[in-house]
């Protein structure tokens, strides 16, 4: 028998590499026994790299029958195994969450005898938790695989977001490392249970009492680097998934080397790519909230995004026509898309217009990057100008003002460690 | 002119009752304790009275709803003077019939208020986050905290609908009070010198829950297993878990 810290070594540490942490989007309330959601979510902690801790992450087993490539837990691997009893989880996750370390559970697992033999004692966890522990806490399941459609549907019934990773952005690249495994198999469950989401959503116009179903929506998450996939390509299926199966989050996660058996993977040692994926999570961004769409980010013509700029700067260094923008005039969808204004800044600047045209020292004090945003807009003592500014020379001019508060900053400055 | 009052809502908003009662403008509330400050000044002292502080509350949600009357008093438990002053300044704003000055970003008063408003917020979800239970034998959940604003008042409502089957007690060090939770409802408590001493070196005083130290020990542990090596970056690790509350982090302690 392993001791309980052991087990919760190995397969915490298993299961670090699903990035997905949140907690959010789930209204559930507290019937009478424990725990409740919180719509916007909450990070308990933050571990040393930066990302937030707000569910308890395990694995069930690292046991697994299959061998993809990228994956501490495959067959071939020689890693230490564990596996909990149900039992176990739902002490840990009761206690965790009574103590208020967490906002709940997110549970995966290797796939041991087989999908739905791992799937359905996952599921007892699950129901134990809501059932036996009243428990109302947040639960993020990672679907399996290739199990049960019976069992999915059972499990939604009981957790608040389902997820289940692509893996490998294209279907080819997944081939590569992962010779068992396909994207259908990815979709198929994700179409099950986005159909089965609106059918509840239906039924509860009829009838009030109808349960809620994966009340949190459903995600995913592609693995950055391990495969040649551009940019470009990583960000059409992105785009795709949002559209097709109404995903809540795709989840870009820069691959860390974990072996140096597969010659087709980057090598241990490779610093993993945190800046690319920083760029992609910026897209991701820009195409939910800031009205972009994906062709005017990245197309055949631009394939890579630049790592040097965020993609908001480098689009409008490409579409000098766009500005200046005239803050005390422009539409609040013109405002947000200049360099170095967010959506809160621009909803103040919206609001204060209305109460006089705003001056440059107002701006600055509004909690725009003005060093950034001031060769894109123009307010009223902004001066004339002649022409347009050369592109190149802007860019050259943001670059080599060191801003200390832009996150790209705080990346490079920790990828020279390596 | 310098108003001081009893450092209660209640006797901001009657600093505002007789500010216009009495017909004086420039008016800078200030706590008794502030008299240094306010020395070889003109200043009033404002007595506390709740009907005249309830009328302003009234008239405010009348002006402004409900929802935005409830910010002057997460302004309040900034106990920032700039922030009271700004306070002052929108109230009289708004009962002089500008109900839509706080969007007017471009005043000084309303952008400070604004992102008095916003730090307050940020302080009240660390404390939904940073708070850390622990468990004495018997079966009381406590927590001591020291939060950079006065913010246990606006976090009362999620820890009792939340943690609704346990009872639980949260204790501000530096406020020295605390919300007592007994399963029915949420009450405020001062504990003795004496207690709190206790309450600090818990291992000691207070009999814990005998499995409440295990629980510390895999908690760390899942901390530790969770990170990723070759993602370490303490400049945004620090941003987000700045080494004032560490104190209280079991993780991090
Ligand atoms: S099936 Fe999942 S756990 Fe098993 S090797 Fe593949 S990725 Fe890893």
């Amino acid at each position: 028998m392993q001791r309980i810290e052991e087990k919760l070594k190995i397969l915490a540490d298993a299961a670090k590499y699903d990035v997905s942490c949140s907690s959010s989007g789930s209204t559930r309330k507290n019937n009478g026994g424990i725990g409740d959601a919180s719509t916007s979510g909450i990070c308990h902690t933050y571990t040393e790299d930066g990302r937030c801790v707000s569910l308890l992450k395990i694995l069930l087993t690292n046991h697994c029958i299959y061998d993809c490539a990228f994956c501490v837990s495959r067959k071939s691997n020689d890693v230490k195994r564990a596996a909990f009893t149900v039992e176990e989880v739902v002490d840990l996750t009761m206690n965790f969450y009574r103590r208020n370390y967490i906002e709940g559970l997110f549970l995966s697992s290797g796939i041991f005898k087989d999908a739905d033999f791992t799937m359905e004692r996952m599921l007892r966890i699950v129901k134990k938790l809501r059932q036996e522990e009243r428990y109302n806490g947040y639960i993020h399941l990672k679907t399996i695989p290739g199990a049960s459609e019976e069992l999915i549907k059972d499990a939604g019934l009981y957790v608040d977001r389902m997820s289940i990773n692509l893996e490998l952005p294209t279907e080819a690249g997944l081939k590569l490392v992962a010779p068992e495994k396909d994207h259908e198999s990815v979709k198929k469950p994700l179409a099950f249970v986005n159909e089965q989401m609106e059918s509840f959503k239906e039924e509860k116009k009829l009838i009030k009492h109808t349960p809620v179903f994966v009340p949190a929506g459903q995600s995913t998450q592609m693995v950055i680097g391990a495969t040649p996939e551009n940019d470009f390509e990583i960000m059409q299926v992105a785009d795709d998934f949002y559209k097709n199966y109404k995903l809540k989050r795709v989840y870009y996660s820069g691959y860390i080397p974990i072996n140096n058996e597969n010659s087709l993977l980057p090598q241990i040692g490779s610093a993993p790519p945190l800046v690319r994926e920083n760029r992609l999570y910026q897209t991701d961004w820009l195409l939910r909230f800031y009205g972009f769409r994906l062709d005017e980010i990245l197309n055949p013509q631009h394939m890579h995004l630049d790592l040097d700029i965020d993609p908001k700067l480098s689009w409008a260094l490409r579409n000098p026509h766009f500005f200046p923008v005239d803050v005390n005039t422009a539409d609040f969808n013109a405002i947000i898309r200049i360099p170095g204004i967010g959506r809160q800044s621009a909803l103040k600047i919206v609001h204060a217009r209305k109460f006089g045209g705003l001056y440059t020292y107002q701006l600055q004090k509004m909690g725009i990057a003005y060093n950034r945003a001031k060769y894109f807009l123009q307010c009223v003592d902004t001066p004339f100008r002649l022409g347009n500014p050369s592109m190149e020379h802007v860019r050259s001019a943001i670059l080599s003002e060191s801003n200390s508060g832009n996150r790209r900053q705080a990346v490079t400055g920790q990828l020279t460690l390596f | 002119m310098y108003y001081l009052f009893d450092g209660t809502y209640l006797g901001f908003l009657s600093c505002v009752f007789e500010s216009f009662e009495r017909k004086e403008s420039n008016i800078i509330p200030l706590m008794q304790e502030d008299y240094q400050i306010a020395l070889f000044s003109e200043t009033r002292t404002i007595v506390t009275d709740n009907r005249k502080a309830l009328r302003v509350q009234k008239g405010l949600q009348a002006r402004v709803g409900k929802v935005e009357a409830m910010d002057f008093y997460r302004a309040f438990l900034s106990e920032d003077r700039k922030a009271w002053l700004a306070s002052f300044f929108i109230v009289c704003q708004i009962f002089s019939g500008r109900a839509d000055i706080r969007q007017d970003y471009g005043d000084e008063h309303v952008l400070y208020f604004s992102q008095i408003l916003k730090k307050v917020s940020r302080e009240r979800h660390r404390m939904k986050a940073f708070i850390r239970f622990s468990k004495s034998s018997d079966g009381l959940f406590f927590a001591l905290v020291e939060p950079d604003f006065n913010v246990l008042p606006l976090i009362s409502d999620f820890f009792r609908k939340r943690y609704a089957d346990m009872p639980w007690l949260i204790y501000d060090m530096k406020r020295k009070y605390g919300l007592l939770f007994d399963t029915r409802q949420v009450g405020e408590v001062q504990l003795s010198p004496e207690e709190v001493q206790d309450a600090t070196m818990p291992s000691i005083a207070i009999e814990m829950d005998e499995r409440d130290e295990l629980f510390q020990r895999l908690w760390k542990q899942y901390y530790t297993s969770t990170n990723i090596e070759a993602r370490k970056n303490m400049k945004l690790h620090l941003q987000h878990v700045p080494r004032r509350y560490w104190k209280y982090l079991v993780e991090k302690k």
